[in-house]
């Protein structure tokens, strides 16, 4: 099967036939963007300082290094995903306030990323976690880094992506939520678990 | 050696290793990610772990931390009362972080509470974190090391449970653990659990657990027992790569344990992600050193 490929800016019916589960890459741009940036945006009303209309955003922190012998630019070293629920309060307004299409990060996310993306047309993937060499080495260019004073972590780094995968969709356009459909699955398979380990373990007698 | 040039060997010597295994993993956690990945039935579980495999490898090749979080620096050492450098080894560890950080480099992973700002450096107050112990009539020292990603310290958890709950709140509380935020802590994860009297003993235990070498066991038979129900248990919820669903949840589940008070059970519940970095190092007195948890390395 060919690669299922979005390109920025991303426009909504791109975004119909995809579905959780699928596996899909990136071409364009994508910018870094966690936990102090969403709180500017949606608690500070701090407007942010790149444009992501139609575009993505990564739930992530890098380590960058400067490029030597270059003024003011940055080579991506190691980038990978960082935990997308700590979003999850801001999110949906964030998806309104924005416009972001395609939101990547690592673990699910909840009820309100889930109306955002249902109403205005993104998704939610995760990129593999732990694999930030992977990641990296998709970057072709880092065009831009605002917001620097929020330290290297936190900086928005605008990347120019190649390929960046796979993403593996976790909340579709339609109101799918895979990581919340396996959650039911996992716990009722916990409880379960609970009982017949509780079986064994009655040291306390 | 005079003790000026000891210090800047051991310095030297630590700086390049946490810098290393911030880029590979140690055997036994490789080898054990190869045996899950050879059980892994799913297209899904195994282009994660195929992924998995793939960053490895580029991170050896290119010289790359392996995960953009390189984590707070914890040590874990068991210092000779004899050791030449007990009184300079935290200023020393401190020293080698800040090196390892531009060298690596490391993300800059120290925040200053309440001030609020990062520190640029990755160490602060209090970071990295030291925990000792001393050793009677010794005079090496034994260093686990240890980076605390935010993903996987983010599970942790401590709590005091009446006797009446017994094995089997023990057993509820790390269960339940798995299934909120171990599922978002990058699985196959490595689960410690600490049993004791208090949330101090017990957490501080928790995290010890997580530097033992894969497959061993606690060395008392039900501890043990209960080590595999558990890992068995958690492997049965089916979790797999990244919490995406697959054959496997676990690496393994390691319990540490000390005697407790009649009245209470303190248990806490700390995890390492799949990328689990850490380190073993051993130093004599005379400075020269052996890694046992990487056996190819050379710093």
């Amino acid at each position: 099967m060919a690669k299922k490929i979005l390109t920025t800016p991303i426009k909504a019916e791109d975004l119909e036939d995809i579905k959780i589960g699928d596996i899909i890459y990136l071409n364009g741009h994508i910018v870094t963007c966690r936990d102090v940036a969403h709180r500017r945006l949606i608690e500070g009303g701090r407007e942010l300082p790149v444009n992501i209309d139609g575009g993505a955003i990564f739930h992530a922190g890098p380590i960058v290094r400067p490029i030597a012998g270059e003024e003011d630019k940055f080579e991506m070293v190691s980038v990978g995903p960082t935990t997308s629920m700590r979003m999850e309060q801001f999110e949906k307004e964030f998806i309104k306030e924005t416009g972001v299409r395609l939101i990547v990060g690592k673990g699910g996310m909840g009820a309100g990323t889930m109306e955002g993306c249902k109403e205005y047309k993104a998704i939610h993937c995760v990129f593999p976690a732990g694999c930030a060499v992977v990641a990296a080495v998709t970057v072709e260019e880092i065009e831009s880094a605002d917001w620097r004073d929020l330290g290297m972590p936190e900086t928005l780094w605008n990347c120019r992506v190649k390929e960046f995968g796979p993403l593996i969709v976790s909340i579709d356009t339609h109101g799918g939520n895979l990581f919340e459909e396996n959650k039911i699955k996992f716990n009722e398979k916990k409880d379960a678990a609970i009982e017949e380990i509780c079986k064994h373990v009655s040291f306390i007698k | 050696m005079n003790k000026e040039q000891s210090v800047a060997r051991m310095t030297d010597v630590m700086a390049k290793f946490v810098a290393y295994t911030g880029k590979v993993l140690p055997d036994d956690v490789y080898a054990k990610l190869e045996e899950l990945r050879n059980n892994e039935k799913s297209d899904l579980a195994i282009t994660i772990y195929d992924t998995m495999f793939e960053n490895q490898k580029l991170a050896k090749e290119l010289s790359r931390p392996c995960c953009q979080d390189t984590g707070v620096l914890q040590f874990f050492v068991k210092c000779g009362v004899n050791f030449p450098l007990i009184g300079e080894l935290e200023a020393l560890l401190k020293e080698a972080v800040i090196e390892a950080t531009i060298k690596a480099p490391l993300r800059h992973n120290s925040v200053e509470t309440f001030d609020e700002y990062n520190t640029g450096k990755n160490v602060g107050k209090g970071t990295p974190t030291v925990f000792w112990e001393i050793v009677p009539d010794c005079d090496t020292c034994e260093i686990d090391t240890y980076m605390a990603g935010g993903g996987c310290t983010l599970p942790g958890k401590a709590m005091v449970l009446m006797p009446g709950a017994g094995y089997e709140g023990v057993t509820k509380f790390v269960l339940d653990i798995m299934t909120t935020y171990g599922l978002n802590a990058c699985p196959p994860l490595l689960v410690g659990v600490g049993v004791a009297t208090s949330v101090e003993t017990a957490a501080l235990l928790s995290k010890k657990a997580l530097m033992r070498p894969l497959g061993q066991h606690n060395p008392n038979e039900r501890a043990a027992a209960m080590e595999k129900l558990l890992k068995d248990g958690i492997n049965s919820i089916g979790l797999g790569p990244q919490g995406m669903s697959g054959e496997f949840s676990v690496m393994g589940v390691h319990i540490e344990n000390t005697a407790r008070h009649p009245s209470t059970i303190g248990v806490a519940v700390n995890v390492g992600c799949w990328s689990h970095r850490k380190g073993h190092i051993i130093f004599d007195k005379d400075m020269k050193y052996t890694i046992t948890s990487h056996k190819e390395v050379t710093l």
